[in-house]
């Protein structure tokens, strides 16, 4: 478990530094990679590979939305290096592997994995990204209480 | 009457600038691996607080088509081949940074002008700090994907030496293809060199080979093309697609091809 953590954490923030992403923002990359992973293991037991990784990049895309609004800057810096370890490396490699050596039924198996995880990976964002960019504003939910000021929500950029 | 006609010119010289530095702007986001919509936005971003209102912006994958209409009705366009290239998430985040102060007012034509080349000459990050975190990178996810321990610091020192080839061939600008192709069979080659060494422990090779391949798979393709279909830019998000997906094709093809020359040669190494 403790492996699991420190593992994740310390690739991602390897993988951002090969992205050139800036020093400041190293630690948020490897936090947000970090909570997927975990949230990609505490999943994979009850459910199989595909899930466990929806539900990994549901956790990253969200984490870097916030960071991304709170930081304000670029959601990419966060996102490419969070969803790092849930990308189907392995299985595409294998997918590959056997298509150059020949063993079309096995990299029929791995494509196939490889694509459904891709696909979860794609629902994933697309549905974190569907939530409205104003809920990410803590002055939309303090402006909430009192009355909305309507100035706010026009002046928000995308992130 | 005269005095009208010069601002007149005044105002279309500002606009080819204002143009002119929007698309610098986008081809610098574009080509350090930003996303189309952020392309986009940051065109129309930059246009609207010059005061050039009537913009239309068309971004793919690897070119930007720009048009803009003032009140006289006459169109000025730009066109910009943007090749695809490496990525720099540090470019990236300066533009936008740039982009926002622009937006906020702060920041003049010419001024913009000059911070957007010192940012498009801001180095990577230091050679030495890469490689280790290549190597780093590689035995950490070694972990993750259920390596031991040997296997993982296998991967750290492959990492290590695959990312001193990866910097070699940036600077020399060696194709992509080549790169991978190279990447993968020197990886293999590595691998088995160790498997040959007297070493007081035993290893998986296929463990070590998808470890140490970390470093040249094409995370920040993959996952621009998959933003891009979400904002339903197919066209990009397909091109960005392909040119993931053949990179893994070229890593296989060199793993694949030294490991069966290997296996030619000594038989039974196989994966």
């Amino acid at each position: 478990m403790i492996k699991n953590i420190v593992c994740s954490f310390l690739g991602t923030l390897a993988f951002s530094i090969l992205f050139n992403v800036p020093k400041k923002y190293y630690m948020y990359c490897g936090l947000t990679g970090m909570a997927g992973w975990l949230v990609y293991c505490a999943a994979e037991p009850f459910a199989s590979a595909t899930v466990a990784a929806f539900f990994g990049t549901l956790v990253v895309v969200l984490l870097s939305r916030i960071f991304a609004v709170w930081r304000k800057c670029p959601i990419t810096v966060f996102l490419i290096s969070g969803i790092f370890p849930l990308v189907p490396g392995a299985s595409v490699y294998y997918t590959a592997y056997y298509l150059v050596t020949g063993e079309l039924r096995m990299a029929a198996i791995k494509g196939l994995d490889s694509v459904k995880i891709a696909f979860a990976i794609v629902f994933g964002i697309a549905c974190v990204f569907s939530i409205p960019k104003q809920w990410f504003q803590v002055s939309h939910w303090k402006g909430r209480k009192k009355e909305r000021k309507p100035e706010n929500i026009t002046k928000i950029r995308n992130i | 009457m005269e005095t009208n006609v010069q601002t007149r010119e005044i105002q279309q010289c500002d606009m080819h600038r204002v143009l002119e530095l929007a698309l610098e702007a986008g081809r610098v986001l574009l080509k350090n691996g930003a996303e189309i919509f952020r392309v986009e936005e940051t065109i129309r971003h930059i246009c609207a607080s010059y005061r050039v209102e009537k913009v239309d912006v068309f971004t793919m994958s690897n070119g930007i088509f720009i048009t803009a209409v003032n009140e006289d009705k006459e169109v000025f366009a730009r066109v910009k081949h943007v090749p695809l290239s490496g990525t720099h998430l540090g470019i990236v985040t300066e533009v936008n940074d740039l982009s926002r102060e622009i937006s906020a007012g702060k920041v003049g034509l010419e001024e913009a002008f000059e911070r957007l080349h010192e940012i498009e000459k801001m180095p990577s990050t230091d050679s030495i700090v890469r490689i280790l975190a290549s190597g780093i990178g590689c035995a950490s996810f070694g972990f993750l994907l259920k390596a031991n321990v040997w296997e993982a610091m296998l991967a750290f020192v492959i990492g290590v030496l695959l990312y001193i080839f990866v910097i070699f061939s940036e600077k020399n600008r060696l194709s992509k293809i080549i790169v991978n192709i190279l990447g993968g069979a020197f990886i293999t080659v590595c691998t088995i060199a160790f498997s040959m060494l007297p070493l007081p422990f035993s290893f998986r090779i296929d463990k070590v080979i998808i470890c140490s391949i970390l470093p040249l798979v094409p995370g920040v393709a993959f996952v621009n093309a998959i933003r891009d279909i979400v904002d339903s830019d197919f066209l990009s998000g397909m091109v960005r697609m392909i040119d993931a997906l053949l990179v893994f094709v070229y890593i296989a093809i060199g793993v694949g091809t030294a490991l069966s020359i290997f296996e030619g040669l000594l038989g039974g190494v196989g994966l």
